[in-house]
């Protein structure tokens, strides 16, 4: 246990709910550890939950646009609590009015994201990319 | 059926008899401790008086236990992680369980977090850290440096079960008595508390009332059956059967302890729950709250603007008052004056003790507009308080030290009792009703019906009783 255990969460003021719900499920089918932080998540809420669950990662969730701002700092504060090393990644409607994606995904990297997801990804997808980052294939 | 229940206090040993078949009181009587050199002295001085208000002799009861708050108390030291997570909730099951939590600790514990633990001299540790199939580390790291303490005392291991064999191990090659239990925090945000506070009082009953030298109380009775807390939080139970959700408030002379039995999931729509959530049996305590040997302390506490609202004082100096009171911890207060400042100490007390205890709600400004985040519980539509300890049994000023633990609009998201109807343990029972609670629960029930005072409305309170 412990080896796949990832946080999962929606940051900030965000209520939107639906899309955390599925990646918790498929998640679980998948034969991950999910520990379900919940929406209106402060980036503390992630890292106690991490630090507890002794997570390998944490996916970041956030519809309502405010996802950068919510997100500035959060790299520092991990490194801070001794997670530097947690895979990090985030999803979601993440430029509104930017219609470059590439600009949106490098802003999230910079701000120490491995992964960017655009809206419409599938949740395979994610899979995919979790157990290739955490050595689990 | 006749009982008789004695309380082995650390300044008073305290015994009250019940024919339980009336349901009625028929003696009470206190003496001064003497635990530091025999328990059973003071024990035998209560039950001669007993005899001579009753004529019963100690072999005419079918029942004689004890609660003991003796000897400091089933003092425990905490250990968790994150703060606010797994030591929070080791917190309160020690709590919970009627125990005196010296000091908590979180993250890995250092060498000087070490001597400290050792310089506390706890009864017992309990180690938590990690949701089951999380964190290993920590507890890990600190069972380890904990097995190295030179404490001949039980340990519980509360934490990530993935561990407890490693953990169990650990101790046992160190020679230390460990016990291995649920985790406090199995799930993340999920408190699991009830097996821990039941490992708890066993090991109070196995062991430390034998290493504080209590179990000589067995020549005269049956035994003591918990700690004193403990019993006060079984008898707010029996009375929340009776009433609905209640808070307690137990103002004393070292401590104010408060008890919840309620939900206290958010009465307003649109409020967000977050952190941790409490237990619905929770009991807090504030070890540096009451109104003789933690007078001072409290004082440091209070607001000066505030104290000025009540005390002129550019007569009394309160700083002196409160140091006189904490060298003289027996003192009873007899004309006004000093009735009047215990009063004043007591409405601090409780004020603050309520305050740390209830939920609060804090308000956040986001891009999407005010959001509200309720932490721990809100006990708004609580309809019932019931209060004891001395200083306010004994006290005339009664409306001003129970508003302290009433909803004020001055401080609108701390999450008191709006309009609660009060109730006064006037003949100072509730530990031994908790105690006959187990017994039988509704005897228990009787008693709290028949001897706990209902004084009526918060708000209609001072004209029905304060005049009289």
């Amino acid at each position: 246990m412990g080896e796949r255990t990832v946080v999962l969460g929606v940051i900030g003021a965000d209520v939107h709910a639906v899309g955390l719900r599925i990646l918790d499920y498929v998640l679980r089918n998948a034969g991950f550890d999910v520990v379900n932080i919940g929406v209106l998540s402060s980036q503390e809420d992630f890292i106690k939950a991490a630090i507890e669950a002794g997570a390998r990662a944490i996916l970041v969730s956030s519809l309502y646009g405010h996802a950068e701002l919510d997100c500035r700092g959060f790299k520092e504060k991990l490194k801070e609590a001794g997670l530097e090393n947690i895979i990090l990644y985030i999803g979601g409607n993440l430029g509104v009015g930017q219609k470059d994606w590439s600009e949106v995904e490098k802003k999230f990297k910079d701000l120490g994201f491995h992964r960017v997801y655009p809206p419409k990804t599938s949740p395979e997808e994610v899979i995919r990319d979790l157990k290739k980052d955490l050595g689990l294939e | 059926m006749k009982a008789l229940i004695f309380d082995i206090g650390s300044t008073f040993t305290k015994g009250v008899a019940y024919d339980l078949d009336k349901g009625e009181i028929i003696g009470k009587a206190k003496y001064p401790s003497t635990v530091n050199e025999d328990v059973n002295i003071g024990l035998s001085k209560v039950i001669d008086e007993i005899k001579a208000q009753t004529g019963y002799d100690i072999r005419d009861f079918e029942i004689k236990r004890a609660t003991s708050s003796a000897a400091g108390g089933l003092k425990i030291v905490a250990i968790g992680l994150v703060p606010d997570l797994t030591a929070e909730a080791a917190k309160k099951a020690a709590l919970s369980a009627g125990g005196k939590v010296l000091k908590v600790y979180s993250y890995e514990l250092t060498k000087t977090d070490l001597e400290e633990i050792s310089s506390l001299k706890p009864d017992i540790i309990i180690l938590s850290g990690g949701t089951d199939g999380g964190n290993r580390y920590y507890p890990l790291i600190n069972a380890k440096k904990l097995s190295t303490l030179p404490l001949n005392i039980p340990f519980i291991y509360a934490g990530n079960k993935d561990l407890r064999d490693e953990i169990e191990k650990i101790f046992k090659e160190s020679n230390k008595e460990i016990y291995i239990t649920e985790n406090v925090m199995p799930e993340y945000g999920v408190i699991n508390i009830d097996k821990v506070q039941e490992l708890i009082r066993e090991i109070f009953l196995r062991n430390i009332i034998h290493a504080k030298g209590l179990d000589k109380v067995k020549e005269i009775i049956e035994g003591i059956v918990m700690p004193t807390p403990l019993a006060v939080l079984k008898s707010l139970e029996v009375f929340a059967d009776i009433y609905g959700e209640s808070l307690l408030v137990d103002v004393g002379g070292a401590t104010t302890d408060v008890c919840s039995v309620a939900e206290g999931a958010p009465t307003q729509a649109g409020v967000v729950w977050k952190g941790l959530k409490d237990p619905r049996v929770k009991r807090s305590v504030e070890g540096d709250l009451g109104v003789r040997v933690s007078a001072l302390s409290l004082l440091e506490v209070v607001d000066e603007k505030e104290l000025k609202r009540f005390l002129d004082t550019s007569r009394i100096n309160p700083k002196e008052k409160a140091y006189f009171l904490t060298k003289n911890t027996g003192f009873i207060p007899k004309d006004n004056e000093d009735l009047y400042f215990d009063a004043v100490l007591a409405y601090f007390a409780v004020k603050i003790s309520v305050e740390r205890h209830v939920g609060h709600i804090e308000v956040v400004y986001t891009p999407m507009g005010t959001l509200y985040f309720q932490y721990g519980k809100d006990l708004r539509e609580v309809k019932n308080l019931l209060f004891t300890g001395g200083p306010l049994i004994y006290n005339p000023h009664k409306k001003m030290i129970i508003k302290g633990a009433v909803y004020s609009k001055d401080e609108p998201f701390v999450l008191k009792p709006v309009s609660p109807e009060i109730f006064i343990d006037k003949e100072y029972i509730l530990f031994s009703i908790g105690v006959i609670s187990e017994i039988d629960k509704e005897k228990a029930k009787e008693l709290i019906y028949r001897y706990v005072e209902k004084m009526g409305d918060y708000y209609g309170f001072e004209e029905q009783k304060m005049g009289s």
